[in-house]
């Protein structure tokens, strides 16, 4: 189970680093968000997937699922979707306002 | 007792609420802002007072125990740097209402103003490297809504760079937690680096922590992850500006201080050596940067990047001396970059320009900013008995102990050129020719000089008191270098 997860936040992390190299601004925020996704499982992978165990540690308990990465997973997710949604508005307002939202002609080479 | 670890977090988070509630009435915030920004200092200095009388005061959050719980390790390195971004702060809260439009200042600068105070004090205060990536988060927000106060186009423009290359190395901070969390199981700074030390920090261990540094090598803008710096730090309003290069940079170039000089210390023949080659390498490209332009803000903003790349190489020598020079380094330059953005902010708003080539025989008009200029300009670069030298002669003395010749050239090549990229904005902009034409229309300076004047004292202080400061640096450089007192004093065993 781990090794598919692991998989699975691997393929996040590279679509995303693909999209976060793209021109389009809003193609650049798709891929920050498949990031933040491959990041938050790979968390969560890192604390041993087990189902039905209870997240208690207790003298006599063996078995118990470790509370930790869901504690910072949920974290973690709140911090991405409060950034993404400020990211959007202010991909938004830049494309607005500079009439385009094609990185190559937002470089500014005013100072060059 | 132990409590007051979580003020310095707590006012300006309040005192930010509190400002964002008078948000209408602009005469009010600006009263309110001075007064909790000084209470704020007030109860810091107490603090420090406090640890460096009585040892380091460390809070267990909720009662938790060290290793379960979030731990606050106030202790003297931490409390220096809260106590330094207070003075920072005080500085700017002074400064702001001259600086900022009256527009700027209803969207809600002085609350964003606060909770980044908070965000540094917690990133500096905090025991726990997910905490740590919490409370960056936390500045970063902030610095998000300051940077792209006012919304033009080029600020709009730079924000979206800056917003996403912060963006992504806090994914890839959350990443190398998370790696370290799998790898030794916990994320508390003080048992990570037990459980560090008692594997002997083997393979996995050291990839973590290069991913580590990289990304708090971005934060802090190291070469070669400079490039998104300088011209998102030109474009906000200068108080914004002063205070990014302050805190942001130097939050980054703490916390590779403190996780390599805690935790990854096993390895020094791999990171520490690969330090030095950045901290050379920062340093001549930083010089570059401010050689190659013409506008005296982004002169300033590339001149943090030689700074970074001193105090990394305290961190890479890793001796006493070395260590103390890092610190010392970090102070000055908390200091002294905030009153240099503050004074090209004035030299650029009463010369109407910040290209240097339109200016000149400023200093018939402006002879007090001019003056300090040059002052600033010389403790910059280090010449004694300013507070750069001191940090700069500790960090040679430590580097020439440790046979780094080669770092010690780059070093000393890279402040005159740094100190004739400063002296070219004196030069070009002060000296010459008085303006007769009319161009420069008297512009009252009333307000600005103070803060200025302010910090700067600090700055000198630095320097002169040298002997007052430095047992307490010597101190801190050897408590950091002996990790058993830091994991001790969390863990308590």
């Amino acid at each position: 189970m781990e090794i598919i997860i692991a998989i699975l936040s691997g393929v996040l992390m590279t679509t995303g680093v693909y999209n976060l190299l793209q021109k389009q601004l809003l193609r650049i925020v798709i891929g920050t968000v498949l990031l933040s996704h491959g990041a938050h499982l790979f968390i969560l992978t890192m604390g041993k997937l087990k189902t039905g165990q209870p997240p208690i540690l207790h003298d006599g308990i063996e078995n118990y699922t470790d509370p930790l990465p869901q504690a910072l997973i949920l974290t973690s997710i709140v911090i991405s979707f409060g950034i993404t949604s400020l990211l959007l508005v202010l991909a938004y307002r830049t494309a607005r306002e500079n009439n385009t939202d094609n990185m190559e002609k937002l470089r500014g080479t005013e100072n060059e | 007792m132990s409590n007051l670890a979580v003020l310095p977090i707590i006012i300006p988070l309040i005192a930010g609420i509190i400002v964002a509630l008078f948000n209408s009435k602009v005469p009010i915030t600006r009263i309110l802002t001075k007064i909790l920004s000084i209470i704020s200092l007030a109860v810091v200095s107490y603090i420090s007072w406090l640890v460096f009388t009585e040892g380091a005061i460390i809070l267990e959050t909720g009662g938790w125990i060290a290793p379960y719980g979030i731990v606050l390790v106030a202790d003297p390195l931490a409390t220096l740097l809260v106590l330094t971004t207070n003075i920072v702060a005080v500085a700017c809260a002074f400064f702001a209402p001259h600086a900022l439009t009256l527009k700027q200042e209803q969207h809600y600068f002085y609350a964003f103003y606060f909770f980044l105070i908070s965000g540094v004090s917690g990133a500096f205060l905090t025991g726990d490297l997910f905490n740590l990536f919490v409370f960056f988060e936390v500045l970063l927000m902030a610095s998000y809504a300051l940077i792209v106060l006012g919304g033009d186009k080029v600020q709009l423009r730079e924000s979206i760079k800056y917003v996403l290359i912060n963006l992504f190395s806090s994914i890839l901070f959350v990443t190398a937690v998370a790696f370290i969390y799998g790898a030794v199981g916990t994320v508390n700074m003080a048992q990570i680096a037990e459980r560090v030390s008692e594997v002997d920090q083997d393979g996995i261990l050291t990839t973590i922590a290069i991913l580590l540094f990289f990304v708090f090598a971005t934060k802090a803008a190291l070469f070669p992850l400079y490039y998104w710096m300088p011209k998102s730090y030109i474009v906000p309003n200068p108080v914004v500006s002063a205070l990014f290069a302050a805190l942001l940079t130097k939050v980054g170039i703490y916390s590779i201080l403190r996780v390599f000089s805690l935790i990854f210390v096993h390895e020094m023949e791999l990171t520490h050596q690969f330090f030095l080659w950045i901290a050379g390498l920062s340093m001549v490209f930083g010089v570059i940067g401010a050689l190659s332009t013409n506008n005296i803000k982004l002169i300033i903003a590339y001149n943090i990047i030689p700074a970074i790349g001193f105090i990394i190489m305290g961190i890479g020598v890793l001796n006493e001396d070395a260590l103390s020079g890092s610190i010392y380094y970090l102070i000055h330059d908390m200091i002294i970059k905030t009153v240099l953005f503050l004074i090209v902010s004035v030299v650029a708003y009463v010369a109407g320009t910040s290209d240097l080539r339109k200016m000149g025989g400023l200093i018939h008009y402006y002879p007090i900013l001019g003056w300090l200029l040059f002052i600033s300009a010389f403790v910059l670069a280090g010449i004694p008995p300013f507070s750069g030298f001191i940090g700069k002669f500790l960090l040679l003395k430590g580097a020439l102990a440790a046979n780094e010749i080669a770092i010690v050239l780059v070093a000393l090549l890279s402040s005159l050129l740094i100190l004739y990229s400063v002296m070219k904005i004196f030069i070009r902009g002060f000296w010459g020719e008085k303006d007769e034409s009319g161009k420069y229309k008297m512009k009252s300076t009333k307000g600005f000089i103070a803060p200025i004047v302010f910090l700067l004292l600090f700055s000198i202080f630095l320097g002169i008191g040298a002997e007052f400061i430095y047992p307490s640096i010597e101190s801190i450089s050897s408590y950091l270098l002996d990790p058993q007192l830091y994991i001790d004093s969390v863990l308590k065993e």
